[in-house]
């Protein structure tokens, strides 16, 4: 097993699918067929791979794991690396975990041009998987910036009726924003002669704080777009509501966790005395894009608006717990972050999938057409329940596990911030809740939904895999905190030693 | 006198002027029946020429008394130049078939444009280089307007030389004051008076903008550009080609060695010509494509636009800008190539389809052009990790070692600006219907190896960039010695 270059394997094994899927010849049945196993039993391999890394990795060692290396440009000093510790392990499995349930997804809703999709669909999973190995941060860019090939695509081929404007939109504002994250990355390559990224991580802080800031905020102008924070997010509802609910799915599950990626990877560790000046604003903005889209999402569901927003909406205004509790930056706020990113993850899949669920038999995501699925719907009101109790917090499932560390972290830097945090998950129960009850409970007339089927194996499929890492990261946490515990130690060390090496003030411990 | 000067610096050169006068009497004696075979032979001498070419591997040589040279810098330039030019003799002649243009001037006088452009890269002195300049120049007239009963063709073909014979007046003026306030026209004694004797620089700072203005011309870079996109539209597409590939490539060279050779000294006097260039030549590239509804025009544009990328690197005025220079040219040969090798198949019913709309639905009845096409677009536009974007990644990374912060940020925003056109082409092909009337088959064997080739270049350069970026770096170091 050592020796064998785990993480290239798990990144590149779906392309190798790709590849096979390209060359079936047939029929357009047996294609389709075809594509659709090949796609599903890759994804199933690699998630088989990324268990054996989680099997490999050792919690209690320092630094980086499963670590490779090959020249690359040479004459840049620039090379091929790859590694993970216990941050991006949980991202790595979270992608691979997802990938499959997310191509059961699209099973029968894709129906033209099948091979194409599943090929999408595996160069996505590759760019994504390597781009959490990366340890190099050009080979981070090349894979950040291959996500969007696919998923442009995936979104204009198979999209819904404005499909052409949102994954146009999707695009280009997510071209501009890593642009700026580009100009970073060669400010800090220019300065620091390299972007290997744990070099970088230890040599960061030697640079000006001016510098600093500046390349701070270029990454964050990045994240903002990314992730995204208002104003430029006009890009998201479009893209969610018209891509096939698959990649609707790992668009919120996973690229949007790329953003909190970024900060945990470059501009926490590398730049910590523009972090330490610059974490109020993370906040502020936190606070105001919590408060903001819990309003957007409390509309959607009083105007009974689309099941797809909702989801698109509240997935968003998950992430700003997990930037809260990173830069807490104290134990629990970081480890909570960890997992908030994870689980709200894995929940954004789960509900992008019960909304596609309800699309297929009532052909429509808007909360007008839907109502009293409880009575025909009896497996899918139970998941979908315990879905939206995890989303709301609820003890006993994975949210609850992070926005109780994210609290305590906030409490540990301020309290007035944890009270902000707190007032908000009250918030979101209500607009879950809300939306739970018009659509599953409510017997109004506004929607006949007495037709719809109760779901087949394979959306059982989906359901329970999800809802058992839910239910497991909620009632026994140890054994995913386990891993993070000496990463996320060895980071707060290596900030608070360089903040003190640049003379500078710390008062992010009370 | 002394011993017979040293010719073989310039055998290439002279091998291609022999096959030339060859190609042409075989042309002559046998007719217009033997354009196929004179079109071979073409592409054959192109590509041993490059041989020969690549054959220097010493360091830098003078000939003819100085005239000549021939350097790492050169011999990097004039293999793309002929690569270039070989392929597009190769793609073009299908279309020249079916055009009923298979005229055998046609491969003669891309030799001879070749000609002159490895004249041109390889000048040292200021007549040598005028000399290049006009054998590349008159070849590219008559290029322009191949399809004399054209209108559209001739009409290209004379702007194109009335514009290019402004451009010359223009640089020969320039090089007139440069040799009046110099007393020399070779670029090294000129270097040494600018070294030397600072009282001179007004005249001569006339002279170079001049000479820089007639350049520009040629590489049509904003505001010289004008006549690019009426040019481009109007000729025969594989002139088209041509005009896009290995000119364009020529050109550069011939601007980079004279900024940086004789008028090294002036960096920061020609730095600011070259940032203005660069920075109007970025916006317009990507402004003016937006509303082109033809595919070669839009090519013109975007061409304007690759242009002030390039000149981005220059404007760092620094060995890292050239290096990041020379590779952005070897890429946008390779996907320019490719492209074109696209256009040139498409067609409906037999007659050339240019226009945008001709692109709706491509994926689903040719899925592997559209699959290669998609691949030069996103490359074009600079989407990682496709060669496009290391091009890019470059020429940005010597303007921001320059501190040339603003600029870079200018080329971010235009790089997304131009990316929106690049991808409204992915997006007729893959997300729109076919119209009604398909495109043709594409069953030219030739056209579909160069295509399968540059996509294949462009999608999996990552990989394997090394021998690109050495080259470069070895003939960027060549350029500015010591």
């Amino acid at each position: 097993m050592a020796g064998w270059p785990i993480l290239s394997l798990t990144t590149f094994l779906p392309l190798v699918g790709a590849a096979s899927i390209l060359v079936i010849r047939g029929e357009a049945e047996v294609v389709a067929r075809n594509a659709r196993n090949i796609a599903l039993w890759t994804s199933l391999a690699t998630f088989v791979l990324s268990l054996l890394l989680w099997a490999g990795f050792d919690p209690a060692a320092v630094g980086y794991q499963f670590e490779e290396r090959a020249p690359w440009l040479p004459a840049f000093n620039i090379n091929y690396h790859m590694g993970i510790d216990g941050i991006s392990l949980f991202f790595v499995l979270l992608s691979t975990f997802v990938t499959p349930l997310c191509i059961l997804a699209s099973w029968e809703r894709v129906q033209h041009r099948v091979r194409e999709y599943m090929v999408a669909f595996l160069v996505f999973e590759a760019a994504m998987t390597g781009m959490f190995c990366a340890l190099d941060f050009l080979v981070f860019y090349l894979f950040y910036e291959a996500v969007l090939l696919p998923m442009f695509i995936i979104i204009g081929v198979w999209g819904g009726a404005r499909r052409v404007p949102a994954s146009l939109q999707f695009f280009l504002y997510t071209m501009l924003g890593s642009l700026f994250m580009l100009i970073a990355l060669m400010v800090l390559y220019l300065n620091l002669g390299t972007t290997d990224i744990p070099t970088l991580i230890d040599q960061g802080h030697t640079l000006s704080r001016t510098t600093q800031i500046w390349l701070w905020l270029a990454l964050l102008a990045s994240f903002v777009i990314k992730v995204p924070v208002w104003p430029v997010h006009t890009w998201l509802p479009e893209a969610y509501s018209e891509a096939p609910i698959g990649a609707a799915a790992l668009l919120g599950g996973v690229l949007l966790k790329v953003g909190g990626y970024i900060f945990l990877r470059f501009s926490i560790p590398m730049l910590p005395a523009a972090t330490d000046i610059l974490a109020p604003l993370v906040y502020a903005l936190a606070v105001f894009a919590l408060i903001y889209i819990s309003f957007v999402v409390f509309m959607i569901t009083q105007a009974h608006g689309s099941l797809r927003k909702w989801v698109a909406y509240a997935t968003l205004a998950h992430m700003g717990f997990g930037y809260i509790g990173m830069f807490t930056l104290t134990t629990q706020g970081l480890q909570g972050a960890v997992i908030v990113l994870v689980s709200y993850g894995l929940i954004a899949v789960a509900l992008f999938c019960a909304v596609g669920m309800l699309e297929e038999r009532a052909k429509t995501s808007e909360i007008a057409k839907i109502s009293g699925v409880v009575r025909t719907m009896p497996i899918f009101a139970f998941s979908t329940m315990v879905f939206i109790l995890a989303s709301v917090g609820m003890p006993g499932t994975s949210g609850f596990v992070g926005e109780f560390l994210v609290l305590v972290g906030a409490f540990l830097a301020s309290t007035w911030l944890a009270v902000f945090a707190a007032t908000i998950i009250v918030l979101g129960c209500i607009y879950a809740l809300w939306m739970y009850r018009l659509v599953i409970f409510e017997k109004a007339e506004r929607a006949d939904c007495s037709g719809f089927k109760d779901l087949n194996l394979r959306e059982v499929a989906i359901v329970v895999p999800l809802m058992l890492v839910i239910l497991w990261i909620g009632i026994y946490p140890d054994s995913f905190i386990h891993e993070t515990t000496t990463t996320v130690a060895n980071l707060i060390n290596h900030y608070q030693t360089a903040l003190a090496d640049a003379g500078s003030i710390t008062v992010t411990l009370h | 006198m002394g011993e017979f000067p040293s010719i073989l610096p310039a055998a290439p050169e002279i091998f291609l002027a022999g096959s030339a006068l060859v190609l042409l009497l075989l042309g002559v004696f046998r007719g217009d029946g033997s354009t196929r075979l004179v079109s071979h032979l073409a592409a054959a001498a192109l590509l041993v020429a490059a041989i020969l070419v690549l054959s220097h591997t010493g360091p830098r040589e003078l000939a003819f008394g100085g005239l000549f040279v021939v350097d790492g810098f050169g011999v990097f330039m004039k293999t793309l130049v002929l690569i270039g030019a070989a392929a597009v003799v190769m793609v073009g002649q299908g279309y020249a078939e079916r055009q009923r243009m298979d005229r055998f001037e046609f491969p003669v006088l891309i030799v001879l444009s070749s000609l002159g452009m490895m004249m041109m890269i390889s000048a040292n002195d200021l007549i040598a280089l005028y000399m290049g300049l006009e054998t590349q120049s008159l070849a590219l007239y008559v290029l322009a307007a191949f399809r004399r009963d054209n209108q559209r063709s001739s009409e290209a073909g004379l702007k194109y030389f009335v514009l290019g014979a402004l451009s010359s007046g223009l640089l020969l003026f320039g090089a007139s004051l440069v040799y009046g306030f110099t007393g020399t026209t070779n670029f090294d004694q000129i270097a040494a008076v600018l070294a030397g004797a600072p009282q001179f620089k007004a005249g001569i700072i006339v002279g170079m903008v001049f000479m820089a203005a007639g350049l520009a011309f040629k590489v049509a870079a904003v505001p010289f550009h004008m006549w690019a996109p009426d040019v481009y539209e109007g000729s025969p597409t594989s002139v088209t080609a041509f005009f896009a590939a290995a000119p364009k490539v020529a050109a550069v060279a011939l601007l980079l060695r004279v900024l940086v050779d004789p008028f090294g000294g002036l960096t920061d006097q020609w730095r600011e010509i070259v940032t203005f260039m660069a920075v109007v030549s970025m916006i317009l590239g990507a402004v003016g494509a937006i509303q082109q509804t033809n595919i070669k025009r839009l090519m013109a544009y975007g061409s304007i636009g690759h242009i002030g990328y390039i000149l981005l690197g220059l404007a760092a005025g620094s060995e890292m800008g050239v290096r990041g220079i020379l590779i952005y040219l070897a890429v946008y040969l390779v996907m320019t190539v490719g492209t074109f090798a696209v256009i040139l198949s498409m067609r409906q019913q037999g007659r050339p389809a240019e226009e945008l709309a001709h692109f709706a639905g491509l994926s689903r009845t040719h899925p592997m052009m559209a699959l290669a096409m998609a691949v030069f677009m996103f490359s074009m536009a600079g989407v990682p990790p496709l060669a496009g974007f290391f091009g890019k990644l470059y020429v940005f990374l010597a303007a921001i070692n320059a501190h040339l912060y603003g600029l870079a940020v200018i080329g971010v925003i235009t790089s997304v600006v131009a990316a929106f056109y690049y991808l409204r082409i992915v997006k007729l092909m893959y997300f729109d219907e076919s119209p009604a009337e398909a495109i043709d088959r594409q069953d030219d064997g030739t056209v579909a190896a160069v295509l399968v080739g540059s996509a294949v270049f462009t999608a999996l350069f990552f990989i394997f960039p090394v021998p690109i970026s050495s080259g470069a770096a070895a003939a960027a170091a060549a350029l500015f010695p010591g």
